[in-house]
């Protein structure tokens, strides 16, 4: 059976979350541990990346029961690009945790529940049942909300208590849409559902139990209406936490819309318009918000918001074209958006402050080093020939295709108001000449490090910078990957023929 | 609360609410029951002891430190899991002896995952409930 080593990332983790609370009492040991268990997870989804992409979906009906009744694990393109892109950013973020966390906020366990958040994002990712959906969900937050109150600073405590209760409600909010789900159909798999959904008499009751779907992810992917508790919480952990939330935790939510979307609740005219206006408010809050900020790590949080507007929009034009793009976008977001939160750990660890008023000079004392961000920041933007360009261009075809002018022009926005946001971020901070910083009693300073630990901060920023330029100058592989993906989307009967054919086999 | 007759009486109950949270395990497959209540029984037994005769003795009473009870019971868990695996069955399938051992039943991969989550169970509520009386 070799279709089983689509879980392998997954149980990866889990092994390695559960040896990290063996060595509960020595740091040295977990630190290692959690390296080499991450680069297992790496090798492993690239294996399965590879598997897929040559042998198509391949799924696992766990505890061997047929495909309606039991939990099915069903890895398409689309799934094992995000295990693949999870499994880059948190051997990226272990590594950059290593030295930039704290030893408090280590000694309770960091590296274990952190092994545990992204076990649940890769059994999000992977999981054909919605149910088995809410579970992973579970899992992310209360890994989550470990992560984030870990240390118990004050104004930590205070995000952790937004994030905490939008994202709870977020959750019973999806588990209410499931209670009617599954009162309307009698079934959870994703595959049945969907055969099932268009044979209901009572379709307002779809619609509405769409919308109560919109909502719960609505608020976990931190759209137009529902985000205010992102920008409220992501600057309190220390920045190797917030990366992983920046890069991953919203878009599972991103990634559950599209599965939804594409898969259970297709075509619905009112849905699409609903989506297109929540993209296009969602980027102008996040641009302009981000616009006034003056902490860096609140700028960038605002940017997660500007930026998940480009890939909701896309979802609502619902075109295989806008659909490549929204993919295309995801992949490049979640790495960049990820390399944005290490970096502003570095630059806190540079200059003991993440004030922009405060900060300067940093290319004048390090070029090499802000040569380097650089390439993420620029990436952002999206100027040719990086990766943040060559979305945008499906994303504006599409909107020109579909006549939906106020999303391209809600694009164009976006793309400017994130130049600008860059623009001022370079030049506050690495041209400007810095204002005096008054610095922590115990803060160790960049230059104080050890050349390993120097190596340990740099390393993940270089190696996000690389996986970037990749999607950048290698855009036609993407491209091709995303228009597969999008081609697999838009045409579902190979999802559900995926996960009833194993069935039909077993038999 | 250090009546005599709580302490007398956590004496006797804390054996017999061990047996009990087995038994509950035990009869967990098909009938109501299992690793999750199983551990939360075991657990109140030495909540109840924690309470009666000091947080000291409890804790000297279990030998180990609970929290790592978690570790133990997620790997019987997680090899119960993956067992399935070595005999070309998917994940989490169980497994079962093919004869009835007397008094216990039928022997499975199950249990030994129902073990796991009573362990775990058992380690992550007296964690929690022993920090926060050695804290209050």
């Amino acid at each position: 059976m070799s279709n089983l080593i689509i879980l392998c990332p997954l149980l990866i983790h889990l092994l390695f979350s559960i040896l990290l609370m063996f060595a509960w009492r020595s740091l040295k040991w977990q630190k290692s541990l959690t390296i080499i268990g991450n680069s297992f997870a790496l090798v492993a989804s690239i294996w399965v990346f590879i598997f897929i992409y040559e042998n198509g979906t391949q799924t696992v009906q766990s505890g061997n029961w047929e495909a309606p009744f039991g939990i099915t694990f069903v890895a398409d393109m689309l799934a094992a690009t995000l295990v693949l892109l999870t499994c880059i950013s948190g051997f990226a973020v272990a590594i950059f945790s290593v030295v930039s966390v704290i030893k408090a906020r280590l000694k309770f366990g960091y590296f274990s529940v952190f092994h545990f958040l992204l076990m649940g994002l890769t059994g999000a990712f992977l999981t054909g049942d919605i149910f088995n959906l809410y579970v992973w969900f579970e899992i992310i937050i209360i890994s989550s909300f470990v992560l984030i109150s870990l240390g118990g600073e004050r104004n930590q405590l205070e995000g952790a208590v937004k994030y905490f209760t939008l994202n709870i409600l977020a959750s019973m909010i999806f588990l209410t849409a499931l209670g009617v789900l599954y009162g309307l159909t009698g079934t959870l798999n994703m595959a049945d559902l969907s055969q099932k959904i268009v044979l209901l008499e009572n379709q307002a009751l779809v619609e509405i139990c769409a919308v109560l779907f919109l909502v719960g992810f609505g608020i976990k992917s931190a759209v137009f209406p529902l985000y205010f508790w992102l920008p409220a919480s992501y600057h309190t952990p220390p920045s190797a936490v917030s990366a992983i939330f920046a890069g991953l935790l919203t878009k599972v939510g991103v990634y559950a819309l599209i599965r939804v979307f594409t898969l259970i609740f297709v075509g619905d005219l009112f849905l699409e318009t609903l989506l297109i206006s929540i993209a296009i408010l969602s980027i102008f809050s996040g641009g302009i918000g981000a616009l006034i900020q003056n902490n860096i790590r609140k700028v960038f949080s605002y940017l997660i918001i500007c930026h998940i507007g480009f890939m909701i929009g896309g979802l609502g034009l619902f075109t295989s074209v806008a659909i490549a793009g929204t993919i295309f976008y995801l992949i490049h977001d979640i790495i960049v958006k990820t390399n944005l939160f290490l970096i502003s750990g570095l630059i806190y660890r540079l200059r003991s402050t993440s004030s922009l008023k405060k900060l300067g000079g940093l290319y004048s004392e390090y070029p090499k080093i802000s040569l380097l961000l650089a390439i993420p920041l620029f990436s952002l933007v999206g100027i040719p020939p990086l990766s943040g360009f060559w979305p945008k261009i499906s994303l504006l075809l599409a909107g020109f295709e579909r006549e939906n002018y106020w999303f391209v022009g809600a694009v164009i926005f976006g793309s400017l108001i994130t130049l600008v946001i860059i623009a001022k971020v370079w030049s506050e901070a690495f041209w400007k000449n810095p204002q005096p910083v008054k610095k922590w009693k115990n803060f160790v300073d960049f230059c104080e490090l050890k050349h390993i630990q120097k190596a340990q901060l740099i390393f993940p920023i270089a190696f996000l910078s690389v996986v970037s330029l990749y999607i950048g100058f290698g855009a036609e592989h993407i491209q091709q990957l995303s228009e597969r993906i999008a081609m697999e989307l838009m045409d579902n009967q190979q999802y559900i023929d995926a996960v009833f054919k194993t069935r039909a086999n077993a038999r | 609360m250090k009546t005599i007759i709580l302490r007398t009486a956590s004496d006797f109950l804390l054996p017999v609410l061990l047996l009990f949270s087995l038994f509950i395990l035990l009869r967990g497959h098909y009938l109501p029951g299992g690793g999750f209540i199983g551990g939360l029984v075991a657990a109140i037994a030495f909540v109840l002891d924690a309470f009666a005769n000091g947080l000291k003795n409890a804790k000297s009473l279990l030998k180990i430190h609970p929290g790592f009870l978690m570790p133990v019971g997620l790997s019987l868990a997680f090899l119960s899991a993956i067992s399935p695996l070595f005999f070309d069955l998917p994940i989490m399938t169980g497994l079962w002896a093919s004869e009835p051992i007397p008094v216990i039943g039928n022997l499975g991969s199950a249990l030994i995952f129902d073990t796991g989550v009573y362990l775990v169970v058992i380690g992550a509520a007296l964690t929690i409930i022993f920090t926060i009386s050695e804290t209050a």
